[in-house]
């Protein structure tokens, strides 16, 4: 990612990723089915176990396939129309293959040549976003003879170095190791604080839950929730929400919220010095607190335990499955 | 700049781009390989003639040197070794990507897909052209090397023998760019293009025993109306299987096949443009 802005920066009222009503059947098999998204700008998490549809989701939504049944498009551009769509949209994908006999640097610098960029501004273009990928000393070695995680980030040198306001990626992280991880979380995150859209697929939840601004959560092809994860997690009302309360006297204060009934189960944390609890009304259940706050319990924080991704894809898929 | 113009420079630089990546494929392909070996194939066949030729000093004229090389040009250059030579480059252009695994790279560029196909027929053409044409060259070449120099000379400078050649080389370059297309476009729209393509073997090879208005229906009638030195010239000295092949019908005129074989290529390529479009990337299923 450059410090160059998009040629066409933040807007308020720029069109996003819009899915209408869009279904994938590979033959008789559902690929996803009835899709209906608007996708804002930011960074969007992806997740579902395999076989979900979430690969299907953005080869659809980047045109490497068409969609049986209704309608997609980015920044208003349908992937049909390519010549203009991939300025504006990058897609690091999950295949694992390279045009054959090609250097990290020819990987990218042909991939710009593409554009209709000159040999020497390709090179130049390249050279800087494989630099950004920290892939610069192996840049002219063969991908064939990189590793797993080498080949990833040539991956996404080669998604990012056209400088696109739209970044699809499916499973980013994998095989990168724990410091290049942050260090492309920290892209990712820098990339949509500019205003510009982020998609991103992954099961590493911990990790994505810290930069996903949006999540969509999908599950044998469907749609099963979508939008700011606290959002989500509060429209699961069947799960109880989770809150960590640190505090000078955690028993006291559990026997206190029992009796106001605004719990449903409160435990002591392993620590000592915090009580976790559960309620099923987080606004009546704040009011509580606070009345207990002014007397003469002294809280010191209060922290939502299950307002995340892991939690939320937990209530909602990892539940479904084992149910079924 | 208009936009019109600086569209045609976009589309200049895309197509260049593209020939650029595809001529190394094209090129160094150990896969590739037989399409190599199938080139030289007439040029290790007149070596031996003219190695039999030379140690046994048994002369044969310029003329038969001619004749001979016209029958193995249109009855076995174009028909098998160009022939098969283009399928094992024009199908693979796309087909093979999607076994290979990469297509995906040019598809998620900003270049509309009928400027990438156009630009893959280019740089199909130009290698199969460089190929075959390079192997016409050393067939002449290796045909007349049992000749002494002045003969050798006399042949090639005096006897119209590099009118001929060119000739010939621009029979190749029309088979390339025909069978091309053809083999293209079977890469593009069959999932399996081996069915199509032995089919259109068969009609190439059965097509010169039918009646002469079906014969017309084949690209080797056009490719041999073009050729210098006509079938039924050789077929009325030899009297051989090369008569049944060459069965008296007038070849047609060369405005008339170049005209053929640039409308079938274009048509051809025009259905593969507009089949490109909706072509998905299932690597699973190849």
């Amino acid at each position: 990612m450059t410090d160059a802005s998009p040629a066409n920066p933040v807007e308020s009222k720029r069109p996003a990723i819009v899915f209408e009503d869009v279904s994938k059947y590979y033959g008789e098999v559902l690929g996803v089915s009835h899709v209906n998204l608007t996708i804002p700008p930011g960074i969007t998490s992806l997740v579902g176990p395999n076989g979900s549809g979430k690969t299907t989701l953005m080869n659809l939504l980047t045109g490497l396939i068409l969609p049986t049944r209704g309608r997609l498009s980015v920044l208003g551009l349908s992937p049909r129309r390519p010549e203009e769509f991939f300025r504006r949209v990058g897609y690091c994908t999950q295949f694992d293959s390279f045009p054959k006999g090609l250097t990290g640097y020819e990987f990218v610098a042909n991939y710009l040549a593409l554009t209709g960029l000159s040999i020497l501004e390709a090179g130049n273009l390249a050279r800087k976003s494989i630099e950004r990928a920290g892939l610069a000393d192996a840049a002219d070695r063969k991908i064939a003879a990189y590793s797993k995680g080498m080949r990833q980030r040539i991956k996404l040198a080669q998604a990012i170095a056209h400088d696109p306001e739209v970044l699809v990626l499916d499973e980013p992280l994998n095989g990168l190791d724990p410091l290049a991880r942050a260090e492309t979380l920290a892209q990712f995150q820098t990339f949509a604080q500019q205003g510009r859209f982020v998609m991103i697929s992954t099961q590493v939840l911990h990790e994505v839950d810290l930069v996903a601004d949006n999540v969509i959560l999908l599950s044998q092809g469907t749609v099963v929730a979508e939008g700011a994860i606290h959002d989500v997690r509060t429209e699961i009302r069947e799960q109880p929400l989770q809150i960590l309360i640190h505090c000078d006297r955690p028993r006291a204060l559990a026997s206190q919220l029992f009796d106001s009934g605004e719990v449903v189960e409160a435990r002591l944390h392993p620590d000592g010095g915090s009580i976790l609890v559960k309620t099923r009304d987080a606004d009546r259940f704040y009011l509580a607190l606070n009345r207990l706050a002014l007397e003469d319990i002294a809280i010191e924080s209060v922290a939502p335990a299950d307002d995340d991704v892991l939690s939320v894809y937990d209530y909602l898929i990892a539940a479904e499955d084992s149910s079924s | 700049m208009t936009a019109a113009q600086s569209q045609w420079t976009l589309w200049r630089a895309q197509t260049l781009a593209v020939m650029r990546l595809e001529w190394k494929k094209s090129f160094l392909p150990r896969r590739g390989l037989w399409i190599y070996l199938l080139a030289l194939a007439p040029v290790v066949i007149f070596g031996l003639r003219s190695a039999y030729l030379a140690a046994h000093a048994q002369g044969a004229d310029a003329g038969d040197d001619a004749q001979l090389f016209a029958s193995v040009l249109q009855f076995f250059f174009l028909r098998l070794v160009v022939f098969f030579g283009c399928a094992g480059i024009f199908m693979n252009l796309f087909r093979g990507e999607m076994l290979q695994k990469s297509l995906h790279y040019y598809f998620l560029s900003p270049i509309r897909r009928e400027v990438l196909l156009m630009a893959k027929y280019l740089a199909g053409v130009l290698s199969s052209v460089v190929i075959f044409c390079a192997s016409v060259i050393l067939q002449a070449v290796v045909l007349d090397a049992h000749l002494n120099s002045t003969a050798f000379r006399q042949s090639f400078f005096n006897a119209h023998g590099l009118a001929t050649l060119a000739a010939d080389l621009g029979v190749t370059l029309a088979a390339c760019m025909a069978y091309g297309g053809v083999f293209l476009t079977i890469g593009v729209v069959f999932r399996n293009g081996l069915i199509p393509a032995a089919c259109f073997l068969g009609w190439e090879m059965i097509s010169s025993l039918l009646p002469p208005t079906l014969r017309r229906l084949s690209v080797i009638y056009y490719l041999k109306s073009l050729c210098p030195i006509q079938p039924a010239e050789i077929a009325s000295r030899h009297n051989s299987f090369l008569a049944l092949l060459s069965l008296k019908v007038p070849p047609a005129s060369a405005s008339l096949s170049l005209v053929a074989l640039a409308t079938l290529t274009c048509s051809l390529l025009a259905l593969a443009s507009w089949r490109v479009r909706d072509m998905e990337i299932d690597y699973g299923t190849e």
